[in-house]
């Protein structure tokens, strides 16, 4: 049955693919190419682009990536304790809600830093910052 | 021994969801543009067609037409392969999501969807994510500051509501006890104090709340489209890109908008189901039994189904028009602050009122 299943997914696979590639070949030997350098520029509202945007940036979110990756984990531990959880009964009970409150400990923690407001309240480095 | 037959009708299955799936985004391109006209007091594209049908065959043609710029500055193999990672997975996120009894022909089960994974909703979850990738990619490669805003917002946007989903579906499987959508869809069929429905909105009404409003962020929707917020970043992670890739992420938008419809039907609305039809026909606590036969008990549950998944539809239309935009901080905010908290929260309550054998 397995078998059948995953046939039947790679068919799919397959036709996805397929439609993909056609679509692209079709359009390749249709349109039109008639480039030039005004053209071939990057968009930045009709004016000559000035510099790459390929520079270092503040991407403001990477502490959030971070407690992400801990909850994605937790997550994982989640889905096979959610399926068998009727049969195990009360020990899975107890056993996640533990689990839980000591993920919840760390997200407390994280949310009284301010690291997952989008701009972190600097409100006190300043005002030493201008004291000085 | 494979059974060749058994593999056919599968292949066939496969191929006639692959073409439903795609009318159903050429349609969707259409229905958006009319519904968006008729809120607006405008009528809408009508004039290729009756009432406009022809317009997505136009549009097409007018895509493959249309010349392709790739500017010079961009990753140029990153840049390609982007379009083909958004579409590719949006399209196989729709291979698990079943629409029907299990068909018996000649002593083969046939169950109606292309494949029935054991891992069921976590193969959505890892190939719905895969198209993220592509949306990042192709921000990033397009060498535009307006694209890696658009990629970068993305990323964000998926990171803080991907969290909050997985947990919301948890519940549903601590009541169901399957990562099987048929399974998920088949126990919903059962009855609650013999006569309610035991659909997933009524048992879990929180979760649903929480995964109907991460569904939206994850598929990049009012009010959450950010990405490609036209008012501030020109198109977002595509403005780089014309003619077919243009297409492409369009057509994964849309395809990724039907595979969230389908799930929330599935998961949450009974899928499949009509309210006391098994597979012998319609069975009524205390009223008697109405035989059917299984031909037509599966073209009624494939109806229920694609009314479910139209009304989804649209509501993401109708939630278009009647919402603003989120700013960016309220975006993060709502996702981190609300509801992973309350997504924690139903699990632990959902646990105690199982285990008090309440639901």
């Amino acid at each position: 049955m397995m078998m059948i299943n995953f046939s039947s997914a790679f068919i799919f696979i397959v036709v996805g693919v397929v439609f993909v590639a056609v679509t692209l070949l079709i359009a390749r030997l249709v349109r039109p190419a008639e480039p030039n350098v005004v053209k071939m520029s990057n968009y930045e509202c009709g004016e000559d682009p000035i510099g790459y945007s390929w520079i270092t940036f503040n991407i403001r979110f990477y502490i959030i990536a971070l407690i992400f990756v801990i909850f994605d984990v937790e997550v994982v531990f989640l889905f096979p304790w959610a399926v068998v959880f009727k049969s195990i009964g009360w020990i899975a009970f107890w056993d996640v809600l533990i689990f839980i409150v000591i993920l919840l400990f760390g997200f407390a923690y994280v949310w009284n830093m301010g690291d997952l407001d989008w701009i972190k309240d600097l409100g006190n480095l300043k005002e030493s910052e201008d004291k000085q | 021994m494979v059974d060749y037959i058994t593999i056919l009708i599968y292949a066939l299955i496969s191929i006639v969801v692959f073409a439903v799936l795609l009318s159903t985004v050429a349609v969707l391109t259409l229905a958006e543009r009319r519904i968006s006209a008729f809120m607006q007091d405008r009528l809408g594209p009508n004039r290729v067609g009756p009432w406009g049908l022809l317009q997505p065959v136009a549009d097409g043609i007018k895509f493959i037409m249309k010349e392709d710029v790739i500017p010079l500055e961009v990753n140029r193999f990153l840049y390609i392969l982007a379009p083909l990672m958004t579409i590719i997975p949006a399209m196989l996120a729709f291979a698990v999501v079943p629409f029907g009894h299990d068909l018996f022909l000649r002593g083969r089960v046939i169950n109606l969807q292309v494949a029935n994974f054991d891992i069921g909703i976590l193969y959505i979850f890892a190939i719905a994510a895969m198209g993220i990738f592509g949306i990042i990619i192709g921000g990033w490669a397009s060498n535009n500051k307006y694209s890696l805003l658009g990629g970068l917002r993305s990323a964000s946007q998926f990171i803080s509501y991907e969290i909050a989903m997985s947990l919301a579906v948890i519940g549903i499987l601590m009541v169901y006890g399957s990562l099987r959508l048929n399974d998920i869809a088949q126990y919903q069929g059962s009855l609650w104090f013999g006569f309610i429905p035991k659909w997933g909105i009524l048992v879990q009404p929180l979760g649903f709340i929480i995964f109907i409003v991460s569904v939206y962020a994850e598929t990049n929707r009012v009010p959450f489209d950010l990405p490609e917020a036209e008012a501030e970043l020109v198109g977002g992670y595509h403005t780089e890109y014309s003619s077919m890739k243009f297409a492409f992420f369009f057509m994964g938008e849309y395809a990724n908008m039907i595979t969230a419809s389908a799930l929330i039907a599935t998961l949450y609305f009974g899928g499949w189901q009509v309210p006391y039809l098994h597979n012998i026909g319609f069975i009524f606590p205390k009223l008697g039994i109405f035989h059917l036969q299984q031909w037509l008990v599966a073209l009624i549950e494939i109806l229920s189904f694609a009314i479910k998944v139209g009304f989804f539809l649209f509501l993401f239309l109708w939630i278009r028009w009647t919402l603003p935009r989120f700013r960016f901080d309220q975006l993060t905010d709502l996702g981190w602050k609300v509801l992973i908290p309350l997504a924690l929260l139903n699990i632990v309550v959902t646990g105690a009122l199982m285990m008090l054998r309440i639901i």
